[in-house]
């Protein structure tokens, strides 16, 4: 087994009156597809929030590489190596597709207001590189012929495909996924599937939230099922699908299908 | 990811969008050096005084409006008292040269450096607050200064104004009053000199991220983008911008300062200036700042009634073209451009 690449332990966050999040901890091992799953209001998307530094967790630790990130600001955690996509991708609706994808160059760069504005050490040079290197992430991901689109205007399948480029050009070491699949056809969902797994194969870690069951049965290394805001079971697909407190947990939910 | 091998039979023909991008830049580059070549020819063309002072004016609104624009159209907050750091930096340049006997770079440097800690001072708190916080701050700033200005009258002579103010030197060389054709240039030079660093900045990592936060600051923030760092380095900046605007100013023909030109008043031009051109374009401040010199100038004998003017324009911009008179002819010619082939295309059989 590989090693252990991020650890999460009591993770807890109560909203007024409302336990969002329940001492939750869980393991993500490095090069694995880890799926974070459970009925509406679970909890999902509160734990990323957590993870990420977007909301300030009541108590419980988050070990990245070694590294605490409870605490941290999002734009710190970003920097050690965590990407995130949102559940309704955020896309800079303002820039064309291609813009986007330079601003998730960001961490990779070193140009300042100062040596931008003087155009001196090297900023008009990292410049060029980094309009091409966006380029070059969007031809990888069939995107290219979007470059000039502005983002405002594509389709949420695209809107999705686009933001999964933008945080990989930022060369996470792991990528965190919420819902990926949300509003996405049948042909579209397959195409995320095969990208989640070619994301994985080039050495970047997922964290994965997805309803489609389907999606997460098929890719998914290892499972774990939250339901109002606790850790319910965790294990690969084949022991989650035909777990009994699973499938109660789901009854009437998973019945169509997504 | 997916799909390497997807169709693409048109790749020659289309040009790529990073070279359509790089070629935008260029284009850019070429419009500020027309432009400003423009610029240093008017003064052959009049050969009155008078106008060459209001275009001396026009230069340091170009300079203040280009500054306040990168914080408004980039950066996503207001500044309503953008005029403290314009009189900021003209009463710290006036004082010390005039009472302390300063050398007017000198003067100039600590006058920006204090603008800078004081907008820095404003801004860091301020900024990492979501929301408007920065235009009620800013506000406050507006009020102090224009108050410090008033009634400090041992320092800044008060309503009656300072005077005493010396000439600029260049290379040794005086720009003195009697040669409003010298102080064209050397505020103009400034002007070009700024926009080329304006136009530098907001076209790289640091003005992607200003845009990118201005539009999701939790989707800049998980790309790493510091946002309240980069606010805060966008007000100072602007501030700055403002601040070598009051210098110029305190040097300009007349040498003398009032408070006058500091109040709320002027900080409200300004944001018209911003708004009217097109926030977040280079050329719509510049647009700005021109159109609304000029209005000051025509509306002078009724100075106490453009505020209003300005309100009423302001209202009337924001319901008719909020993206400013830039972008709205930016959108006409897009449409001009989508009519004439359509034309063309009608007159073939
Ligand atoms: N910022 C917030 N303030 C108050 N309540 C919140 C906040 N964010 C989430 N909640 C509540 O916390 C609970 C968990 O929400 P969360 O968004 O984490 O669920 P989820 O598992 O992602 O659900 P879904 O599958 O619908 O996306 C819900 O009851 C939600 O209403
Ligand atoms: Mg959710």
């Amino acid at each position: 087994m590989n090693e252990v690449l991020f650890r999460v332990n009591g993770l807890s966050k109560t909203f007024g009156g409302l336990q969002a999040v329940r001492n939750v901890g869980f393991e993500v091992r490095e090069g694995q597809i880890k799926a974070l799953i459970g009925p509406n209001g679970a909890g999902k998307t509160t734990i990323f929030n957590l993870l990420t530094g977007v909301l300030a967790a009541d108590s419980g630790s988050a070990e990245f590489e070694g590294r605490e990130l409870i605490g941290l600001p999002t734009h710190r955690i970003a920097a050690l190596g965590i990407g995130r996509t949102f559940q309704t991708s955020l896309l800079f609706d303002q820039m064309t597709v291609l813009e986007n994808v330079m601003v998730g160059h960001h961490l990779r760069g070193r140009a300042t207001m100062l040596t931008a504005a003087l155009r001196i050490l090297g900023a008009g040079r990292e410049e060029n590189e980094y309009r091409r290197t966006a380029m070059e992430t969007l031809d990888r991901a069939g995107l290219a012929d979007l470059a000039g689109r502005s983002a405002a205007e594509l389709p949420i399948g695209q809107r999705r495909m686009v933001e999964v480029a933008r945080a990989l050009a930022a060369e996470p070491r792991l990528l965190m996924m919420d819902e990926p699949a949300a509003g996405l056809n049948m042909r579209e969902t397959e195409q995320m599937a095969e990208t989640i797994q070619q994301i994985r194969d080039s050495g970047v870690t997922v964290l994965i939230v997805e309803h489609d069951m389907s999606l997460v049965m098929s890719i998914s290394d290892e499972i774990l099922v939250l339901d109002q805001g606790q850790r319910l079971a965790e294990g690969p697909p084949s022991e989650i699908r035909n777990d009994r407190r699973v499938l109660s947990a789901y009854l009437g939910e998973e019945a169509d299908g997504c | 990811m997916a799909a390497r091998e997807r169709p693409h039979t048109d790749e020659a023909i289309v040009p790529n969008e990073a070279e359509r991008h790089a070629a935008r830049r260029r284009a850019e580059k070429l419009q500020i050096v027309a432009f400003f070549g423009i610029m240093a020819l008017v003064p052959f063309g009049i050969g009155n005084d008078y106008y060459l002072h209001i275009l001396i004016y026009i230069g340091l609104h170009l300079i203040l409006a280009t500054g306040l624009n990168l914080l408004m159209g980039y950066a996503g907050q207001v500044s309503l008292g953008h005029a403290a750091f314009y009189g900021i930096g003209a009463y710290a340049s006036g004082i010390l040269t005039a009472t302390y006997g300063w050398n007017p770079w000198l003067a100039m440097l600590a006058a920006l450096l204090l603008t800078c800690v004081v907008a820095w001072l404003v801004g860091k708190p301020t900024l990492r607050l979501r929301g408007h916080y920065l235009a009620m701050a800013t506000l406050g700033v507006g009020i102090i200064v224009a108050v410090v200005i008033r009634q400090w009258t041992d320092l800044t002579g008060g309503s009656a104004g300072l005077t005493g103010i010396p000439s600029m030197t260049f290379f040794g060389h005086e720009l003195t009053s009697d040669q409003d054709l010298q102080y064209y240039y050397f505020v103009w030079a400034w002007a070009a000199a700024l926009t080329v660093l304006f136009a530098n900045l907001v076209a790289s990592r640091p003005g992607r991220a200003l845009r990118a936060l201005h539009d999701s600051e939790l989707a800049a923030q998980v790309l790493g983008v510091d946002t309240a760092g980069f606010k805060v380095r966008a007000f100072v900046i602007s501030a700055a911008y403002a601040s070598i605007a009051g210098t110029l100013y305190a040097h300009s023909s007349m040498r003398f300062l009032s408070p006058t030109p500091f109040g709320f008043h002027t900080s409200i031009a300004l944001l018209v200036m911003v708004v009217l051109g097109g926030q977040g374009t280079l050329w719509g401040p510049v647009l700005g700042a021109f159109t609304i010199t000029l209005i000051e100038e025509t509306l002078r004998p009724y100075a106490d009634y453009d505020i209003i003017v300005y309100g009423l324009l302001l209202m009337v911009l924001m319901i008719v073209m909020p993206g400013g008179v830039s972008r709205a002819l930016g959108s006409l010619i897009d449409l001009v451009r989508g009519w004439v082939p359509a034309l063309r295309g009608g007159d073939e059989p």
